[in-house]
């Protein structure tokens, strides 16, 4: 059996605290794996902790106990088969939006002219040919988050990370993106093989990115789709996008609490899938075990307060 | 007719041209000897010994600029010492700044020394860098350096503090290493805070050039006001400080256009694009 894309084993995140005080455990005993190519949405409360799990499958944050590993193998730091997309602003404002999706690819050792053409050809794909030469706060927070997005994909990960990235959007830019970002997803599956052809240079930043004989000895699960963890807060979203839906209970000490399968057609279009009937089903049978965590987060909230 | 003179954005540079010259005047006619009668001086000369004459001040300067041409030597030198001190400064000032800002153990030991050089008053200095590196070049350039270095290395600290916590993150998923982490986002990052710094450590710079001149050399701006003051001269002195800010205002319009030049990447307040 080929393993997971990426797996929790049991993770906790404890944050030290600074005066000896207890620390603050963020989530507690997560178990979660995302198999290749598939696309698992996490939602759960504000403050449950989503994003200290994201930091773990990324190797930003190390667990406190427990494992991650990405296909098979324990990480050791960051983890390298994966790309990350912030909620934040994440793209560095002194270079253009060129520049920015070329980043990553120098970084990894590519050359120069290699670099940019594969760079534009994603920029192309997002829809931003003509903006590549436009610096950041040229651009509209929408185009932003597209130029993020090919700034991740350009590097071919194998897993994607997705730290509600288009919550600061509008909602119509938002179901644009959400579209896109699923039509890529499985473009990049069905057409896998045609994109290698036009650039050579494609080929070579997965290699420099440290993927030794294990990252060639999964050449043939290649085929397959990117392994999607995808964190929101926002369940419309997650049903419309996801294959499997998973809750985290209210912080502090998340844990998982309920895990749905999405059992809608692909493709789906994020507008229309929601008036699906199976949708709405599914839409109940997961609020109903979500409110009681938004309502104990929210009571906690105002205990604080 | 009103309508026209009437201050406002258009004839904003007019309007500066013309209090210019009113100045001018009410310093010619305060100064020169029994133009007006004099009321607070006991004497008609007086007041031009204590203040010179606008005329015999230009005067000075067309002689410097054009009939003996001398001062471009004197000028020549003190930009010469600014440029030198203002370079060494922000290079300095820039790697302490970005070494102390990534290795806080340093930082933490380095401290109240730092705080300590930063408060002392370091004009005080030029007297010792005379006497270390001499009435030359060098000496002005220590005391340039010692005021340009504190402003570039708190500005590149804080600047290198302050990079946001996701691109940083962001640069690392994108397989950034530590060398390229500072070189693509440590140094672009602090480089934009000693960019807006540039005015301020570029006028002190010529500070450090001019006090260390004026405190003891055989050539330069400051050496030619130490001079006419030796003599009493109040006319030259007054048109070498003319000179100095001249001076200064061409300096601070370069750096001006570098920086726009540089800077690009940074959003202007309600700047808005010519698509």
């Amino acid at each position: 059996m080929t393993p997971a894309a990426l797996s929790l084993e049991g993770v906790s995140c404890t944050f030290a605290a600074r005066d000896g005080a207890p620390g603050f455990t963020a989530v507690r005993d997560v178990t979660l794996a995302v198999e290749a190519g598939e696309f698992v949405s996490v939602v759960g409360p504000t403050g449950c902790g989503k994003s200290t799990l994201l930091n773990m499958a990324a190797g930003l944050l190390a667990p406190s106990s427990g494992h991650v590993r990405a296909f098979g193998e324990p990480l050791a730091g960051l983890n390298r088969r994966a790309g990350y997309m912030f909620q934040a602003e994440s793209l560095m404002p002194w270079r253009t939006a060129l520049g920015n999706v070329m980043a990553g690819l120098s970084f990894r050792g590519a050359g120069e002219a290699d670099a940019r053409a594969l760079a534009m050809q994603w920029l192309q794909r997002v829809g931003l040919a003509a903006f590549g030469d436009r610096y950041p706060h040229q651009l509209s927070g929408g185009m932003r988050k597209r130029v993020s997005l090919a700034q991740m994909l350009v590097l071919d990960p194998d897993i994607i990370l997705m730290d509600e990235p288009f919550s600061a959007l509008d909602i119509q830019t938002r179901q644009l993106m959400e579209n896109e970002v699923l039509a890529l997803w499985q473009g990049l599956s069905t057409t896998n093989a045609a994109m290698a052809e036009p650039a050579g240079a494609r080929s070579a930043a997965p290699e420099q990115a440290g993927l030794g004989p294990s990252g060639a000895a999964s050449a043939p699960s290649r085929a397959v789709r990117k392994a999607v963890l995808f964190i929101t807060h926002d369940l419309d979203e997650a049903i419309a996008m996801s294959d499997r839906v998973v809750i985290l209970s209210a912080g502090p000490a998340s844990r998982v609490v309920g895990e749905f399968r999405i059992d809608l057609a692909r493709p789906r279009d994020v507008a229309e899938v929601r008036s699906d009937p199976r949708f709405v089903e599914l839409h109940k049978a997961i609020w109903d075990v979500l409110r009681e965590q938004v309502l104990a987060g929210y009571q906690q909230q105002l205990a604080k307060a | 007719m009103w309508r026209f003179i009437k201050p406002g954005r258009r004839n904003l540079r007019a309007w500066q041209l013309v209090l210019l010259a009113l100045l001018f005047l009410a310093w010619h006619v305060l100064t020169v000897p029994g133009l007006v009668p004099h009321f607070l001086f006991s004497d008609d000369n007086q007041a031009a010994f204590f203040f010179g004459q606008p005329l015999k001040v230009l005067d000075r300067i067309g002689h410097w600029f054009f009939v003996d041409a001398d001062i471009y030597r004197h000028l020549a030198v003190t930009l010469w010492e600014t440029v030198l001190a203002f370079g060494i400064g922000t290079v300095l000032g820039l790697g302490m700044g970005l070494w102390l800002a990534l290795s806080p153990l340093a930082a933490a030991i380095l401290d109240p020394y730092i705080k300590a050089m930063n408060a002392m008053p370091r004009v005080i200095l030029a007297p010792i860098f005379a006497v270390w590196f001499g009435l030359g070049v060098a000496s002005k350039v220590a005391l340039g350096v010692t005021l340009v270095f504190f402003i570039v290395f708190f500005n590149v600290y804080q600047g290198v503090k302050e990079v946001s916590p996701v691109i940083l993150a962001n640069a690392r998923m994108l397989g950034a290493n530590r060398r390229q982490l500072l070189r693509h986002v440590y140094l672009p990052s602090a480089t934009s805070w000693v960019f807006s710094s540039l005015h301020t450590s570029v006028g002190l710079a010529f500070v450090g050039a001019v006090v260390g001149e004026y405190l003891g050399s055989a050539q330069g701006v400051g050496y030619l006001i130490l001079q006419a003051e030796g003599s009493f001269d109040i006319d030259t002195v007054m048109a070498g400080i003319v000179v100095l800010t001249v001076f200064a205002l061409v300096l601070d319009a370069i750096v001006g256009r570098v920086e726009k030049a540089l800077m690009k990447w940074q959003p202007q307040a309600g700047e808005s694009e010519k698509v």
